[in-house]
């Protein structure tokens, strides 16, 4: 196994500082330039910069109040920036009002007219754009096939299940054809199995619809990492990291981002040199390091829970402890173990043949690729 | 409150009915009864005639019911329009701006009917604004007195209106007109008729700023039941007020019907 997310080509990789000259939003499906956006004195979107190409899917990730929705209702002309721009398909919008911006949008709670028929629903775009009456019918029907719900057109909402809402909301957002397609927490409302049967949905529609920009607003990191290209996390505001699910996974630049995208073990470690070593409490440990880092920094030593392991292999990076507790998890098992340099580590472990008991003493090791050496909390390597 | 035992349920609804039936049902009975009545020595009617509700098919009673169905209707429809609109202005603007207009069409609601009436008289008796003794003067005078209503149920209404859908709305590309045309207005549509049918209600029975204003050739019911026992023509005055409760519960019963259909949708 080696560390896949290394490779940078994986995705159409936008410029890391968009240009400011005409020509860098021809080809752009969404852009946010500099967006800032401030209710009564508090600035809940502070400098905003990020830019999502035709055909990709960015999920912006955070914690509730960190500024993604907002992102989200500011692309959509529900809010309007104190400062810097947005652009769709090239053009400037941030002027324009929602109705001339000819974009897609799913909210959380779906928002069906409770007096139209689904049909009437998916419609209404439709006729609110002047598409050829004689079009419109055929137009419903392909988006209605296209989410699974042509057999429902004449149902209304209130007769639907919240994952058939859900389609009937996703179809009138497509009926009318936006190049963007913003969706606001879409699967929250549903349960645990509808909601991944609703993402693979949605990762089968956008596969059929290549050219649709699509901007996914998730607290869920499962979902991010699950359909995006590029996941934006947000935090307190600000947009702090922004790369592909696997290197976000893999190679996270700060330890907000290591603890919100898929579970972290973060030990404070003093950084020993360059090349990643470090040491826990006197203890030489290695891993791949971060830039900006020089010897005798603090630092944080980040380790995924399932590539730690039990056992010393080769000696290197080593950790003896404590076994604290020990989860059976049906797949495999959890060990808490509590180091004997101070801190807890969590191993995701296979399913032990012999678990070691509470109070047991165990040697816990992991590959020196695995693990990534952050700046101590508190210096967010603020990219956006 | 959960009864259980049949005889607790039964005391019940006989504390229930010795309460409700004297204040609400008897009088109204009463009413209906002296409508019918020839003569009335005793506790009740001693001999019972049709001819009262004889007058009502012709002549001045039908003219003022048709007067005031006239009035209901007009000072409803221009009360809905003028309250509905605040409401949604109101929904649009400041908070400085919406206190405003609540306290503005709070106001007919806190001020005796008596004294919007005069008010009325006061501003309109002179030229350029001569109002005096014309059908305008009684028809303002109702659309004033109900519009509070309607700027309120519309008001509540439009609180409870989920702000996603018309958002979304706007969001498929329909201007502001349109949203207001094919979204907000028909989901208001249950309140709306609601509140149509309150002012309806309340404007077939406005007695006393009407006394004040109304001109001789537009005489509603109210005035011609007050009319009629004050000159001491007792059971004349109960067929014309059975007719005024009869032809009021006709249009609200159409209205709730309309609503019901509208919220099923």
């Amino acid at each position: 196994m080696t560390a896949v997310g290394a490779s940078p080509a994986l995705t159409p990789a936008p410029p890391a500082a968009p240009a400011p000259d005409a020509g860098a939003a021809t080809r752009s499906g969404l852009r946010f330039q500099d967006v800032t956006v401030a209710y009564h004195g508090t600035t809940v979107l502070d400098g905003f910069t990020l830019e999502v190409a035709p055909g990709e899917v960015v999920a912006l990730l955070g914690p509730s109040g960190s500024g993604k929705t907002t992102a989200l209702r500011t692309a959509a002309g529900f809010t309007t920036p104190l400062r810097g721009r947005v652009h769709i398909g090239g053009r400037d919008v941030t002027d324009l009002p929602p109705y001339r911006r000819g974009i897609g949008m799913v909210v959380q709670q779906y928002a069906l007219f409770p007096h139209l028929r689904v049909e009437q629903n998916v419609a209404f775009g439709l006729k609110a754009h002047r598409t050829p009456r004689a079009e419109i019918p055929g137009r419903v029907a392909r988006a209605l096939e296209m989410t699974g719900m042509g057999g429902y057109a004449r149902r209304y909402p209130r007769e639907l299940s919240g994952g058939q809402q859900q389609r009937v909301a996703i179809a009138r957002a497509l009926a009318i054809r936006p190049d963007v397609l913003l969706l606001d927490e879409p699967l929250s409302a549903l349960d645990a199995q509808l909601r991944s049967g609703m993402l693979a949905e949605l990762a089968r529609l956008h596969r059929e619809l290549p050219h649709v920009s699509i901007l996914y607003v998730t607290h869920d990191q499962l979902e991010a990492l699950t359909l995006a290209d590029r996941i934006a996390v947000m935090k307190d505001a600000r947009l702090v990291d922004c790369d592909t699910p696997r290197r976000l996974y893999r190679r996270p630049g700060d330890t907000f981002t290591a603890a919100f995208v898929g579970q972290a073990n973060l030990l404070p470690v003093a950084v020993e040199w360059h090349d990643g070593s470090v040491s826990l409490a006197g203890a030489a440990l290695r891993g791949a390091p971060a830039a900006g880092l020089a010897p005798g920094d603090e630092a944080v030593l980040c380790i995924r829970p399932h590539l730690v392991r039990l056992g010393a292999v080769g000696g290197r990076n080593a950790l003896a402890g404590t076994v604290a507790d020990i989860q059976w998890r049906g797949a495999g098992h959890r060990l808490l173990v509590d180091l004997d340099t101070g801190p807890r580590l969590t191993a995701d472990l296979g399913e032990l043949r012999v678990p070691p008991l509470p109070g047991e003493r165990v040697t816990l090791c992991f590959d020196p690729e695995d693990a990534v050496v952050l700046p101590a909390a508190g210096e967010d390597g603020a990219d956006g | 409150m959960l009864v259980h035992s049949r005889a607790a349920r039964l005391a019940h609804w006989t504390l229930f009915l010795l309460l409700v039936v004297p204040v609400f049902a008897l009088p109204l009975l009463m009413v209906v009864g002296a409508s019918f009545a020839d003569r009335w020595d005793g506790a009740l009617p001693s001999a019972f005639t049709a001819a009262h509700y004889a007058d009502l098919g012709r002549g001045q009673s039908l003219d003022a019911l048709v007067t005031s169905l006239s009035t209901a209707l007009v000072a409803g429809l221009a009360a809905l329009t003028v309250g509905g609109w605040a409401a949604l202005a109101a929904r649009g603007s400041g908070r400085r701006l919406r206190h405003l207009l609540d306290g503005l069409f709070m106001l007919p609601l806190a001020v005796p009917s008596v004294v919007v009436g005069l008010a009325l008289l006061v501003a309109f008796s002179k030229p350029p604004l001569l109002l005096n003794g014309t059908t305008t003067i009684v028809l303002l005078a109702h659309t004033v007195l109900v519009t509070s209503f309607a700027y309120q149920s519309v008001r509540a209404a439009i609180g409870r209106l989920d702000p996603a859908l018309e958002q979304s709305a706007a969001g498929l590309g329909a201007p502001p007109a349109q949203v207001l045309r094919r979204v907000t207005l028909p989901l208001l549509l249950p309140s709306l008729t609601a509140a149509f049918g309150l002012c309806f209600a309340l404007s077939m029975g406005e007695l006393s700023a009407t006394m004040m204003l109304y001109p001789p050739d537009w005489l509603p019911l109210p005035v011609r039941i007050f009319a009629a026992t004050d000159r001491g023509a007792l059971f004349t005055g109960a067929a014309l007020a059975v007719a005024l409760i009869a032809s009021t519960l006709v249009v609200l019963a159409a209205t709730a019907r309309l609503r019901t259909r509208a919220s099923y949708r």
